[in-house]
């Protein structure tokens, strides 16, 4: 009668270590084990062998990563089982990255505009660059750069630009 | 030597001093957006980029950073070279004069049309669009 109820119970127990009878692994032991394996912001409390994790990871396969490893401890290890309570961070914001106009024909209209006041210099638009040539003061070369670059070109090219 | 270290000065400015800031290198290009609290904040990183590359011929960064406070209803004031500044029918330079605003001239933006045509309202009451590179927000 004995043994009949024994053996159900070590069945549970121990998936891989049916060797193990019983475990008597003190809860603070099992804790500094799984707290050798889990990653910084995870928090350990074990009780009677069953481990819960707290804390806060930076994706779901960190997650599942720390109670991969913590399950791999084992029965033997005193782990009976886990309960993951870990909670994945949201992940930092991503910085949008700029924006950049290469419709030629929206660039070559603002061109215009943007260039009228500047008679003196000629553009070309062709792959999202503005091309400038011709000859500027240069007491007016900063406010042409920023009226062309407000267009968000790939490039601004004024290489060919004489500045006088 | 890479952008980010030719251009170190002007990110770290940018970096201190410009919101919504986006800054990225495409083709060989360093791309610098985002908006200034003030003209004088816009103004420092234009002198910044023009101390590193002397009237911007090498054509390495295109930079758009706008003014903060240009929202509806305030004043911008004209920043012309020396002449007035058109005030158009349409946003286009090929829509017809309806007015001018004289340099330094306080008005008022009604809205924006896009990134670079803004609806003002002069003092005299005249309305229409005019080129936003002329109009300086007074934040």
């Amino acid at each position: 009668m004995t043994i009949k109820k024994f053996i159900p119970v070590l069945l549970l127990a121990g998936t891989v270590a049916l060797t193990s009878c019983k475990s008597n692994v003190p809860d603070a032991e099992v804790k500094s084990k799984v707290e050798a394996v889990v990653t910084p912001g995870v928090t350990v409390d074990v009780k009677d062998g069953v481990v819960t994790l707290n804390g806060s990871v930076n994706s779901d396969a960190d997650k599942a990563a720390v109670e991969a490893a913590v399950k791999a401890l084992d029965a033997k290890e005193g782990v009976k089982s886990v309960t993951n309570n870990i909670t994945v961070a949201a992940p930092p914001p991503v910085t949008p990255a700029p924006e950049i106009n290469t419709v030629d024909a929206d660039l070559q209209a603002k061109v215009v505009d943007a260039t009228k006041d500047f008679p003196t210099v000629q553009t070309s638009v062709k792959d999202g660059i503005i091309t400038v040539t011709g000859e500027i003061e240069k007491a007016k070369v900063t406010k042409l750069k920023q009226s062309l670059d407000n267009l968000k070109p790939k490039k601004t090219d004024m290489s060919a630009l004489k500045v006088k | 030597m890479s952008l980010q270290d030719k251009y170190k000065a002007l990110i770290e400015a940018a970096n201190s001093g410009v919101s919504e800031l986006r800054i990225g290198e495409s083709e060989g290009v360093l791309h610098i957006q985002g908006t200034a609290p003030t003209a004088d904040v816009k103004n420092r990183l234009w002198d910044i980029y023009g101390s590193i590359d002397p009237n911007f011929l090498t054509g390495d960064v295109v930079m758009d950073v706008d003014v903060a406070g240009a929202v509806e209803g305030s004043k911008v004031e004209v920043v012309t070279e020396s002449s007035n500044l058109n005030i158009r029918k349409g946003p286009g330079t090929d829509q017809p004069i309806v007015g001018k605003a004289a340099k330094g001239e306080v008005i008022t933006l009604v809205s924006k049309a896009n990134d670079q045509w803004w609806l003002v309202r002069t003092n005299d009451g005249e309305e229409g669009y005019s080129y936003a590179q002329y109009l300086n927000p007074l934040g």
